[in-house]
């Protein structure tokens, strides 16, 4: 039986149906989650997909993460259940501070849309085990607000324990602190990034399969415990 | 015993109305002439109340009645192509074509030009808003946007806030909404300067069976009142509302005319209609636009069973002071009417509840066959639905050739320098390369997010965009949107037919099969005789083309005004055409993917450089006559690059439009950075610039070349020989060779330049 990997639709979630194809993809087993539901429905994995949740009131990600799904998502991410936050997703997971720092506007200011070249500086979280270290890789990016910053300290923390784990290459897009495009909590099961994996699974319709490796990671790490 | 309310004393009753006959109320004010009001007191045995006064004006005006454009439009049916391919036409929300395997796709262009304008960013936003509730509203879930852009002169001093606000709030409403944005067109031309033209398409699937209509029908069945709270914005967009009568009761002062957009509202009201409509909770509905709840209640009730009672009092106010008038025909964004049969009211209140959209019943369907509006217990509208939404005026506007186009026409491009040495034909290519009209677009189309929804096969910037319809099917659609008001001022019935060609061989260059079309027509004021002999040429040229190329037109839009004091914008029909191809993966891009494919030209190139981007970017010129029409030649061009797309014997292929070959060329090296080697004929002048119609660039390997030989000859298109992929330079032999790097740096640096 192939592992269960839910996918939280929250109100404005727009990413949600690419996330739950790419896990099928990948050979897992897509659930929906509703953000209005205390229930994890006994997935294996949750992914938090991109879009503007809750139209980006307030701040991206700020209301999303007093949703009653995101209670059940924090409790179960640290107990170590592997969570990955993309674009919006990422910006949830910062709110609710299973990840450090914060996104901010571009700093362009303008919405921007390309595909990305990436390295994967940490191979062995559990999103990106089948990835080699230092791997380059190319997916889209598309968001407003992607600028990843915080504190000096916490960035020299980031780098030191390897938790920097995709940078981008060929040009920073959004002023991004150090490059950084993807990043993940001590133990490695929670892990944030801007770029879209979900949108790279088919040549035909992106710019190619790197993003398959990110769901065959979890799917992988899934089976080694 | 209470006392009487003050806010129900000063509104105008039927009651009133009937009482007091002979009050003089300002029907001019709101845009109505002496007959139209003599009219509207003849329907109603009476003079109207102040709210029907005012929805008569809106449902009357040019936007809602296309009162001075319908004589013409007709040609459209009258001329349609015999199809089997619509499942819906003209008339609805948006037409409905079928495209195989039980799936239909609905498409429509539309304009949102002044407010714009007032606006940008808002103007362009609810533009986008708006036209993805007429998708919606024929049962669909919209899945792609495009838009067609004009500005002013690049260097013009407006042109900059324009550009700025016009990209940001398509993006920031389409990226929002989660819709990718797969092509169109940016286009700058001084004829725009203080009236650009904003034209948002949206594109939306469905099944056969899940068709919905904007009719009321069944007696007892719910009017329920969808989304967004009903606020003063967008009020008076028609300046409907410029009048001393409506301000006597001291309210707050009108609210700018301008509607406010909130696409996370949007969002959740597409997802919620589509749950209706698959649960089969709703009989019919109608979006809420152009002069708000008065038209949707009034189009539903007369194409349903003709009668309605609504009560204003229900309607979620943002504003609780709003007089009934301003609740019937604001333009308040994000709503949508259901009717709902009552046993079904529950249902659809709790969906609505789960997706955080507002909904509430406002109405019932009745057999009165009067639209009756009540308000704090009183009746303020009773009338025939129909006489609203259906009888509107007709005008048959007189029409006049424009006084200076014999003098344009004869003002050939003839007598312009034309460039010869190697290097003045080199600097030329790299010049149109650069121009605001020509050079690269990614700095608006990255603002676009183009990936969401996961169907995007091609967008900008290949020809067209083309979209994958379902996770299991190969299936899909193209569409492309083009026009030319510099053709189409030299020579309105041709412009037009060049613009659908264009649009036409776009949707072709995919390898799509071309089925449909829709169309923006942008002109000025209908009331300029010169300007209504344009929009007669214009639409009779583009009726004709259709019929010719086999392709109906489905629904569209008019937006007459556009101008600037007495000077009218170029006459711009903008045509969208909607093409199916039967297995995506078999699509063309727009360029050469391959090193040492053999490149082809298609079609026939003549000395054709009037209104030309060489005649306008080197000299300023616009004069003569615009290239000839050529429809057998572009079907036939059509019909080869999907049959050799079929058989997947090409690698590649570029339309020519704006340019000419030589465009083509550009484009097609830097779609993935491979170079070319051409040789053209004797007049190389020509050869790269004349921008001569139904004509392509195609590459293929070697070992199809003879396939694709005989395939052009079975179709009658006239073939040459160019030349050959690779290299890292664009090549025209014994005359000049560009680096890919230069090429690159010059057409990808202007718009960064002049708006980053």
């Amino acid at each position: 039986m192939s592992a269960r990997i839910g996918v939280v639709t929250f109100p404005g979630s727009l990413d949600d149906r690419d996330a739950l194809r790419a896990v099928r993809a990948a050979g897992g087993e897509p659930v929906a989650l509703w953000h209005g539901h205390h229930d994890l429905r006994d997935v294996d994995a949750v992914v938090l997909p991109g879009g503007f949740s809750y139209g980006d009131y307030l701040r991206a990600g700020a209301i999303a993460r007093f949703a009653p799904v995101m209670t059940e998502v924090i409790a179960a991410a640290q107990r170590g259940l592997p969570v990955l936050g993309i674009c919006n997703g990422f910006q949830v997971l910062c709110e609710s501070h299973l990840l450090p720092g914060a996104l901010i506007r571009n700093a362009g200011l303008h919405f921007t849309c390309l595909d990305q070249r990436l390295r994967v500086d940490n191979a062995s979280t559990a999103w990106t085990g089948e990835f080699g270290q230092g791997q380059q890789i190319a997916i889209p990016l598309k968001n407003g607000e992607g600028q990843y910053v915080a504190d000096e300290h916490v960035l020299d923390e980031l780098e030191g324990s390897g938790r920097v784990v995709f940078r981008y290459l060929d040009g920073n897009p959004n002023g991004s602190r150090r490059d950084i495009a993807g990043i993940c909590n001590e133990r490695g099961n929670v892990v944030g990034l801007m770029p879209h994996p979900e949108h790279a699974i088919d040549p035909l319709t992106g710019p190619g399969t790197d993003g398959l490796g990110v769901f065959g990671s979890v799917l992988k790490t899934l089976v080694a415990t | 015993m209470t006392a009487p309310d003050p806010a129900v004393s000063s509104v105008d009753t039927v009651e009133a109305a009937s009482s007091d006959p002979d009050r003089l109320q300002p029907f001019a004010e709101l845009g109505l002439k002496d007959d139209e009001y003599e009219r509207i007191k003849h329907i109603l045995g009476r003079r109207p109340t102040d709210t029907e006064l005012a929805m008569y004006s809106v449902m009357w005006s040019e936007h809602c009645s296309y009162k001075s454009s319908k004589v013409h439009l007709r040609q459209f049916g009258t001329k349609a192509p015999d199809t089997d391919v619509l499942l819906v036409g003209m008339g609805e929300n948006a037409g409905v074509v079928d495209v195989g395997d039980g799936l239909a796709v609905t498409f429509k262009v539309e304009s949102h030009n002044h407010p714009s304008y007032v606006e940008p960013y808002q103007g362009a936003a609810t533009g986008v808003g708006g036209i993805v509730r007429d998708i919606l509203t024929m049962g669909a879930r919209p899945i792609a946007v495009m838009d067609s852009l004009r500005f002013g002169a690049p260097e013009h001093p407006d042109t900059k806030r324009l550009v700025a606000g016009v990209v940001a709030g398509v993006g920031g409403y389409g990226n929002c909404l989660g819709l990718p944005n797969i092509g169109g067109e940016v286009v700058f031309d001084p004829t725009y300067n203080g009236n650009p033209l904003v034209n948002a398409l949206c594109l939306g699937v469905l099944r056969h069976d899940d068709i919905q209509l904007a009719r009321a029908e069944g007696i007892g069945n719910k009017v329920v009142l969808l989304g967004a709270k009903t606020g003063r914005d967008g009020i008076g967009g028609a300046s409907v509302l410029a009048s001393a009568t409506f301000n006597e009761a001291g309210g707050p002062s009108k609210r700018p005319a301008v509607q406010v957009g909130d696409p996370f509202t949007e969002k959740l009201l597409i997802e919620c209609c589509l749950e209706l409509y698959q649960r089969g909770l709703v009989t019919g509905i109608q979006d809420l636009g152009a002069a708000g709840i008065a038209c949707a209640v009034s189009e539903t009730a007369a194409h349903g069973v003709g009668g309605m009672h609504v009560d204003l009092d229900a309607v979620p106010l943002r504003e609780p002071s709003m007089p009934p008038v301003e609740v019937a025909i604001s333009e308040s964004q994000e709503r949508m009417l259901a009717i709902v049969e009552p046993s079904r009211v529950d249902d659809v209140l709790e969906a609505c509840a789960r997706w955080g959209v507002l909904a509430t019943v406002i109405g019932d369907v009745t057999e009165s066959g009067r639209l009756v509006i009540s308000w704090h217990g009183e009746t303020v509208v009773d009338v025939p639905p129909a006489s609203l939404a259906d009888e509107g005026p007709i005008y048959e506007r007189p029409i006049a050739h424009p006084h200076d186009l014999s003098a344009v026409q004869s003002d050939t491009s003839g007598r312009l320098a034309r460039p010869s040495s190697a290097d003045e034909l080199r600097a030329t290519l790299l010049r149109l390369a650069g121009s605001a009209n020509l050079c690269s677009r990614s700095w608006v189309t990255e603002q676009y997010d183009r990936y969401v929804l996961g169907g995007t096969v091609l967008a900008m910037p290949h020809d067209a965009g083309v979209v994958r319809l379902a996770d299991d099917s190969d299936r899909g659609v193209a569409l492309a949107l083009d026009g030319n008001g510099r053709f189409a001022r030299l020579d309105p019935y041709a412009g037009a037919q060049l613009a659908l060609a264009e649009a036409y061989r776009n949707v072709a260059a995919t390898g799509s099969r071309p089925l449909a079309v829709t169309n923006c027509l942008n002109f000025g004021s209908p009331e300029d005789p010169e300007v209504m002999w344009q929009f007669a040429e214009a639409t009779r040229g583009l009726a004709d083309a259709c019929l010719e190329l086999g392709v109906p037109v489905t629904g569209g839009n008019v937006s007459f005004y556009n101008q600037t004091g007495a000077t009218a914008v170029n006459p711009t029909p903008v045509v969208g055409v909607l093409g199916v191809i039967d297995d995506v993966t078999r699509r063309l891009p727009s360029g050469f993917t391959a090193t040492g494919d053999v490149v082809l030209l298609l079609g026939e190139t003549d000395d054709e450089l009037d209104g030309s981007e060489w005649a306008w970017v080197v000299h300023g010129h616009l004069g003569g006559r615009p290239p000839r029409v050529r429809l057998a030649q572009e079907r036939a061009l059509g019909r080869l690059i999907a049959d050799a797309a079929a058989e997947q014997l090409l690698t590649g292929t570029h339309d020519i439009s704006d340019g000419g070959l030589a465009q083509a060329l550009v484009e097609a090296t830097l779609l993935q950075g491979i170079g070319v080697d051409v040789a053209l004929g004797t007049d190389p002048f020509i050869a790269l610039f004349s921008e001569s119609a139904a004509r392509a660039i195609v590459s293929c390997q070697d070992s199809d070349v003879d396939q694709v030989l005989e395939l052009a000859a079975e179709h009658d298109v006239p073939l040459m020989r160019l030349g050959r992929t690779g290299g890292d330079a664009l090549t025209v032999a014994d005359l000049f060779e560009i680096p890919i790097g230069e090429l690159r740096a010059t057409h990808a640096a202007t718009l960064p330049t002049l708006f980053g």
